[in-house]
């Protein structure tokens, strides 16, 4: 039985139906990237698989059980950090601890807290309001809430996205590095095939919108840790990345000609290709 | 250097053009009071008439003739106890108002129509409700002053982000939890500027409840001044209730900027 499952799944949102008959079983300690583009409706699948909004036909499952409601073993890393802005980066990662692991006595849970913010390098800011963050170190402070918590599993919703280079690439690299020390099980929403195949165990490419579906799962066979640095020349990790590429572009292409006349044209293709 | 002696200029312009704004309105008012509003008084005698009441502004010589910050404190007191029954009333509607649409369906109307109404008609009612003029003065300044606190609380509520509440919900958060931690603080900036709304209308309304209930105070003062035809006392109080109305606001300004800083 799988950890997390959809089955089934359709989710239409207004008048557009974003989600077609969307199946997907998540084993325990896996990390499972699902990778789209932008507007396919990667969002809506983690608000589904968190518990945030409710499929309109088809079930979303927790070890077979049907999930109603968002609970503390679905953490959540969202896209935008999501932080109050009127708490420290402590008290962000102290309110969760607080709300989860209420039984607690007080000076464990301050201790967990602190124990998290530095697990993602932030001891330094701890008392600082997310305001006076960056970016990167937002998205950090998110990451130690998420696992503060002690959420069975991670669904983490486009999280490096409105990142710069530089950062997402450690951050990245931190993300690798936290799925292998504490074995959770990880679902990745990304728009970058290459950081899905960084990090994942498994891809599952999520085809254009609207009526998306999903595509065939690709495993990731490229031992771990993982070297940014050398996978660009990892024979296993180029063919990847063009598969998972073609898939995602054949999907538009289908998409496209079935609503527009014109076609793509060829050269963004093989551009995107290379 | 020149960027200093510039904005040393500016602040000296800062400082000298509203006072040469002061100069224009008391010189208007000394031409009105010299040519076609005779009873009307001259800046020069409303200062001399005034001046045992500011020289000495807590005296009390007796109960209608105090000094003018005596009179003053009497209005302040009245207006933060109309003022607090408003924001207790006026704080959990906006809640309400916010966070239910039923609510808000059922009673929405209702606050579109009370709020307009004047300080001047809830008074009577009040007096009828309460007999007594004090609870009668503090009934029309919190039914006057509360619709700005209502309206921007159910504002800020209906405008806390969804991301937040995800957040709650994702860490199951009880609902008085969430409303203490999540709502109200994303709520606050827009409470306050309620609040600082709310206080400039109480304060306003101190006068027409003073003035109709003949209570000690700066309203009251000035109706009784007008009544024994010391109409320089009336000037005083105008000044007065304007600057302690503009030092409230400024106060409150300054809390609600540091509110909206984070």
């Amino acid at each position: 039985m799988a950890l997390l499952e959809l089955r089934e799944v359709e989710k239409s949102q207004g008048q557009t139906h974003v989600l077609a008959r969307a199946s997907l079983g998540i084993e325990k300690g896996e990390f499972v990237a699902i990778v789209g583009f932008s507007g396919a409706g990667k969002s809506t699948l983690i608000s589904l698989l968190a518990g945030l909004t409710k499929p309109d036909a088809g079930e979303v499952l927790w070890q077979g059980k049907s999930v109603t409601a968002p609970g503390p073993e679905r953490g959540v890393v969202f896209q935008n950090y999501s932080l109050l802005p009127w708490l420290t980066a402590f008290d962000n990662v102290y309110l969760a601890v607080d709300c989860v692991l209420s039984d607690l006595p007080k000076l464990e849970k301050v201790r967990r807290a602190e124990r998290y913010l530095a697990m993602v390098g932030l001891s330094h800011a701890q008392d600082r309001k997310p305001a006076q963050l960056s970016g990167g170190m937002r998205q950090r402070v998110a990451l130690a809430r998420a696992l503060a918590a002690d959420p069975e599993v991670l669904l983490m919703d486009e999280p490096l996205s409105a990142l710069d280079a530089l950062t997402r690439a450690s951050l990245q690299d931190e993300i690798e590095r936290i799925g292998r020390v504490s074995g959770k099980t990880i679902v990745l929403v990304t728009n970058d095939v290459d950081e899905a195949i960084l990090l994942a165990d498994r891809i599952v490419p999520l085809s254009a919108g609207p009526s998306a579906i999903f595509g065939p799962s690709y495993d990731v066979e490229i031992p771990r840790p993982r070297d940014r640095r050398a996978l660009n020349h990892d024979p296993k990790f180029r063919l990847l990345r063009s598969q998972i590429t073609q898939f995602l572009l054949d999907s538009r292409q289908t998409r496209r000609s079935s609503t527009l006349p014109s076609s793509l044209p060829v050269g963004e293709l093989v551009g995107a290709m290379s | 250097m020149l960027g200093t002696t510039q904005s040393w200029k500016s602040k000296l312009l800062g400082l000298l053009l509203p006072l040469f704004g002061v100069a224009v309105i008391v010189g208007l008012w000394a031409l009105t009071s010299q040519t076609w509003a005779k009873a009307l008084p001259s800046p020069l005698k409303t200062w001399e008439v005034s001046l045992p009441y500011l020289v000495e502004p807590f005296a009390k010589r007796g109960e209608l003739d105090q000094g003018i910050l005596r009179f003053t404190w009497y209005s302040l007191e009245r207006v933060a106890q109309g003022y607090t029954l408003a924001l207790l009333i006026g704080t959990p509607l906006g809640f309400l108002l916010g966070m239910s649409r039923v609510f808000q369906t059922v009673f929405d109307p209702i606050v579109q129509i009370l709020r307009p109404v004047s300080p001047l008609a809830w008074l009577p009612l009040g007096l009828v409700i309460f007999q007594h003029p004090g609870p009668a003065g503090l009934f029309t300044i919190a039914m006057c002053s509360m619709w700005p606190t209502v309206l921007n609380t159910a504002l800020g509520v209906r405008s806390v982000p969804q991301d937040y509440l995800n957040v709650a919900k994702v860490l199951r958060l009880s609902r008085t939890k969430t409303l203490f931690k999540v709502m109200l603080p994303a709520a606050l900036p827009y409470m306050f500027t309620g609040f600082r709304l709310s206080l400039g209308i109480a304060w306003l309304v101190i006068v027409a409840a003073e003035m109709l209930t003949g209570a000690p105070g700066v309203g009251g003062f000035l109706w009784q001044e007008y009544n024994a035809l010391i109409y320089e006392h009336i000037i005083l109080c105008i000044i007065t209730i304007g600057l302690v109305g503009f030092i409230l606001d400024r106060i409150m300004g300054a809390i609600e900027q540091r509110l909206k800083v984070d």
